[in-house]
């Protein structure tokens, strides 16, 4: 790793002055990525503005149907959280698949998201929530915030501060982790509410997180496992590499669907 | 070179580091705590488990200005003296380790995981649990048995772990 120079920000405030005075900074939350890819030097900074500190990006409130998380809220606190649990508890099942217990002790909902891994789990949720992703200047629907492969719509001195979304009706979340790295070869997203049906996927898509119109389109007539049976999902725009074909991918998301909309459903 | 100061195993330390320097380099190099390991360096296997303010994370992906002002505790802060911790005493009772190299970070696990399940623990989830910890004897059955037996002992107060 490169030598860096480490700020500890105490307010958002702080941390976007930090940011601004650094020649090459970057904004570390838990660093369960960035610390590895800085010592791998796939990242080497001038400047770490660590957010971990920063009290109002670590809250949860849920009120009524909407329901707000903190940017700075951990994987393990988004999976031991009662509220969350009781408006979505899909989200909670897929923040416990993240990774493992020590990752999950430091990683973020919010670092998750900025750093937008097309294997990463959240950005699917948050695409199959319809989520709002509320950051220092302004809010951006999910749908227009994830833009490619580790790619976002954020500006570079942009912090997330928290994501909102409605409550569905019912969710849930199936992946296929590769053996050994953990992370999604194919992970999907059902979201249910008032007779709109969302699909999401990550790991499999060619340019990221995508929303799926043939597993929509399926479910939107008959929400149930047995109704993906016969439906594909084109294998063009997904991903092949050493670990699956594009085709075999195209198989996954499916058979992840089906999981998905089981646990919906049960 | 930045000088961090914080609190392991109970006693306030203070060194002087350069930004880059990764927290388990701090406890080995500076403080002598050659407790934890480095196994593999990418943040897999799970050998350098510490607990950062009470909960267990890995000390090769964190730097050392990051536990600026934490408490941190490492395997040398598990026995009370010549007495062993119950999750320590069931490795040694039931044999939880081969090479022992991951014992240290398997430990760290276990009383995390421990702390996390007052209820018990299963073995399903004990093997799901150790997620982030690769014992490359492949000797997970005794680990395994050795965790059960700790959780059981915290759960009744024993401190004999048998």
């Amino acid at each position: 790793m490169y030598d860096v120079n480490y700020h500890r920000a105490g307010s958002l405030e702080e941390a976007l002055k930090l940011f601004k005075a650094a020649e090459d900074g970057k904004f570390i939350a838990g660093g369960q990525t960035l610390i590895p890819a800085m010592k791998t030097r796939l990242a080497a900074p001038s400047d770490l503005v660590d957010l971990r500190h920063i009290a109002d990006l670590k809250a949860i409130s849920v009120s009524g149907k909407t329901v707000t998380i903190g940017a700075g809220v951990t994987h393990a606190e988004v999976a031991a959280s009662a509220d969350i649990a009781a408006a979505c508890p899909a989200l909670c099942h897929l923040a416990g698949l993240i990774g493992d217990p020590q990752v999950r002790h430091m990683g973020t909902i919010g670092g998750s998201l900025a750093n937008n891994d097309p294997a990463a789990d959240y950005p699917a949720a948050m695409l199959a929530l319809a989520a709002t992703i509320i950051t220092s200047t302004r809010e951006i629907a999910a749908e227009d915030f994830f833009t490619g492969l580790f790619e976002t719509a954020l500006e570079e001195d942009e912090i997330i501060t928290a994501v909102r979304f409605d409550a569905p009706e019912k969710a849930g979340y199936a992946k296929f982790p590769n053996p050994a790295s953990r992370y999604a070869m194919a992970g999907v997203f059902v979201a249910v509410d008032g007779g709109a049906v969302r699909v999401a996927v990550t790991g499999a898509g060619d340019d990221g997180v995508f929303r799926s119109a043939e597993l929509e389109a399926a479910l939107a007539a008959e929400f149930s496992a047995s109704a993906l049976e016969a439906v594909a999902v084109p294998a063009d725009d997904l991903m092949t590499d050493i670990h699956a074909s594009a085709e075999y991918r195209a198989g996954l998301v499916v058979a992840m669907a089906k999981r998905a909309v089981a646990m919906a459903t049960s | 070179m930045t000088n961090v100061t914080m609190t392991v195993n109970g006693q306030k330390v203070s060194g002087s580091v350069e930004g880059r320097t990764l927290l388990v380099q701090f406890l080995r190099d500076t403080l002598g705590l050659t407790g934890t390991h480095v196994g593999c360096d990418t943040s897999q296997c799970g050998a350098c488990t510490i607990h950062l303010d009470g909960k267990s994370v890995k000390a090769c992906s964190l730097l050392a200005v990051q536990a600026e002002g934490a408490e941190i505790t490492t395997i040398e802060g598990l026995a009370e003296g010549d007495v062993l911790h119950p999750v320590q005493a069931a490795f040694k009772e039931h044999h939880g380790l081969q090479c022992g190299f991951c014992t240290p970070g398997m430990i760290m696990a276990a009383t995390d995981m421990i702390r996390r399940h007052p209820e018990g623990l299963d073995e399903g989830t004990v093997r799901e649990e150790l997620e982030g910890n690769i014992c490359r004897c492949t000797g997970y059955h005794n680990i395994v048995k050795a965790i059960m037996a700790a959780s059981e002992a915290v759960k009744t107060g024993s401190t004999k772990a048998a």
